[in-house]
């Protein structure tokens, strides 16, 4: 329902073309112009946990372990996701029923969602090189880290499909900000 | 030998100790000596285009946060600013606080060239120049900004350690409410992620609430273009909201129904309903400015004490002053009209009996929100027989100054 309401507001400048103009809220000052639809899809980096806007492809993990060292991500992040200047990318081994926060502060263990380590990949890495990699690289990575941090088994193919769907360690962990209104105080019932 | 000469003798050698400069105006006047100027100042082609601060203002920014800024390779991090200098509320541009997410180089943008898109659930996806965006009616606003990680701790001994991560500015743009009832948000959209186009594109997820309320759309800041490493040409403004929602160099805003979780989101993640609540819109503060860590008052006798107040919750409708370490409290002056969400400056005419004394301020906003001391928040942490050390999150506890009977001043957090 989500993606087609999102193709729904992709294909809205094509109905303006037709003169479907009644279905739009029609703007005050007219001013800007309406992006093309490639526009939108070469800007539109960011992933929801829902995963609408995943590309096509897939990888990985075994993909990903090779992409690791040619990509140079070892280099900061040291050569088993542990030991580099950059954040580290490997639980911290704290016995086998741990809390998932006993972890550490590790993206790919810690993320409620899979999307987000896929999204950060995508949109911040590598250093220097950022925007560079392919889908393809990007679930293999995205798998590898996942592999190193035992959520999922070398051989499985990440894509769009089984994704948004894995259930990370604190996915019913976490709590939401809460709503926000103006003149709210941070926290209902905080002394201070 | 005079008195007079006396004291500014004595001054002139406490003054070579100081670090952080001592505000000319708390010092006695020294007027054993009526002195000429030092000469006169060239007039310069430079100097008629662009003008720069006296020679003799040498009040700086520095790196913060234990990393190199800019580190070897160019990248900026963490910059304090110099608030131990500061007059008024507005913060010079020059001197404005930077945060960056990972260490970020500063884009070298041309604003002919840079857009803005607003897409997703709306009627209009609409793509502007900076040129449009001027075209659209504009607010002009004073807000601060305030660093989620901005926490003072005893090691640090100036206000700029302890609270120079944050910075109030003039901000000039178009609401983001104009720009999203002209694309027609749909009514189930209740989120908005802003994205800036930096080499990380780092991107927040903001309340549907907050940016029809008084998000900014920046291209003015202190009456001229907002400065690159502010987000120049078009910057994003969450008054209130931590620093990390006040997405630079911004060119994209994505309408959502659903909170999107992107990295920065996820600096946020909390497991504790009052963690994640109070890591959020920032909680009422203030410090002293004067006199405070590592200043040096040259003896008894009156002094101005004076500092800053804000809050992310609204106006700072009245701040109080302790001379003595909290035990009584008096209410300060506000100077000029306090703003929302904004650096408010406040005072106190003080005379000092030349005693040790400890000095604090305490921020009350329009919504009743208080300031707490230190001691407060740790408790209110704290849970049965575990005293914690830290604050989690945001630290917006009162800040404590010692004056020392030699006149040096000392922070006061043990």
């Amino acid at each position: 329902m989500r993606l087609l309401k999102w193709l729904l507001s992709l294909s809205l400048p094509l109905l303006l073309l037709g003169g479907y103009v009644a279905q739009a809220q029609s703007p005050t000052y007219g001013v800007g112009r309406t992006p093309t639809a490639e526009e939108i899809r070469a800007w539109d980096i960011a992933i929801s946990p829902t995963g609408d806007e995943l590309p096509e492809g897939g990888g990985t993990a075994d993909q990903g372990s090779e992409l690791y060292l040619e990509k140079g991500c070892a280099g900061c992040h040291g050569t088993t996701g542990t030991g580099g200047i950059a954040p580290r990318l490997v639980k911290r081994d704290v016995g086998p029923n741990a809390d998932p926060w006993d972890y550490g502060r590790v993206l790919p263990i810690r993320s409620p969602y899979a999307t987000t380590v896929w999204d950060f990949i995508n949109r911040a890495m590598p250093l220097g090189a950022e925007g560079t990699l392919t889908p393809d690289e990007v679930y293999a990575l995205t798998a590898y880290l996942f592999y190193i941090n035992e959520l999922i088994e070398d051989d499985v193919v990440l894509n769009r499909e089984n994704l948004p769907g894995m259930k990370m360690p604190n996915a019913d962990n976490w709590v939401q900000v809460p709503d926000w209104f103006p003149g709210q105080p941070r926290l209902q019932g905080y002394p201070h | 030998m005079s008195q007079k000469t006396t004291d500014r003798r004595t001054f002139l050698k406490r003054g070579a100790a100081i670090a952080g400069g001592l505000t000319a105006a708390a010092a006695k006047p020294t007027s054993a000596q009526l002195a000429d100027p030092e000469g006169f100042i060239r007039g310069s082609e430079e100097l008629v285009a662009y003008g720069k601060r006296s020679r003799f203002e040498t009040g700086h920014r520095i790196p913060h946060g234990g990393r190199a800024s800019p580190d070897t390779f160019g990248l900026d991090f963490h910059i304090a600013t110099p608030l131990q200098e500061s007059v008024g509320v507005i913060t010079p541009s020059s001197l404005h606080y930077v945060g960056t997410t990972r260490g970020a180089f500063v884009p070298d943008i041309d604003p002919e060239k840079h857009r803005l898109m607003i897409h997703g659930m709306v009627d209009n996806p609409l793509v502007f120049t900076l040129e449009e965006l001027k075209r659209l009616p504009s607010v002009t606003r004073q807000h601060f900004i305030e660093c989620a990680g901005n926490r003072s701790n005893r090691r640090h001994t100036n206000v700029q350690q302890t609270h120079g991560m944050t910075s109030n500015a003039e901000w000039t743009g178009v609401l983001l409410s104009t720009l999203l009832e002209e694309a027609g948000v749909h009514a189930d959209a209740d989120w908005v992620v802003a994205e800036g186009v930096e080499e990380v594109k780092g991107a927040s997820s903001i309340p549907m609430t907050k940016a029809m309320d008084d998000v900014m759309i920046c291209y003015g800041m202190n009456g001229e273009a907002v400065r690159p490493q502010q987000g120049y040409p078009l910057r994003l403004l969450a008054p209130g909201f931590e620093g990390i929602f006040n997405v630079k160099w911004l060119r994209r805003i994505k309408v959502v129904d659903q909170y999107y979780m992107t990295y920065n989101d996820y600096g946020h993640l909390a497991r504790s309903p009052v963690n994640a609540a109070l890591g959020y819109q920032i909680g009422p503060k203030s410090v002293i400015t004067f006199p405070s860590g590592s200043q040096q008052l040259p003896g008894a006798g009156f002094y101005e004490i004076s500092g800053l107040a804000w809050s992310g919750g609204g106006r700072v409708s009245r701040v109080e002053i302790s001379t003595d370490g909290g035990a009584s409290w008096t209410t300060a002056n506000i100077r000029g009209e306090a703003q929302p969400m904004a650096h408010t400056r406040f005072s106190y005419e003080w005379t000092w009996d030349g005693s040790p004394c400890e000095l604090q301020s305490r921020c009350i906003d329009e919504i009743g929100q208080v300031q707490p001391s230190r001691a407060e928040a740790l408790a209110f942490f704290s849970t049965d027989g575990e005293p914690v050390r830290f604050v989690p999150g945001q630290d917006n506890s009162i800040q404590p100054w010692r004056v020392d009977s030699d006149g040096s001043v000392h922070n006061a957090i043990t």
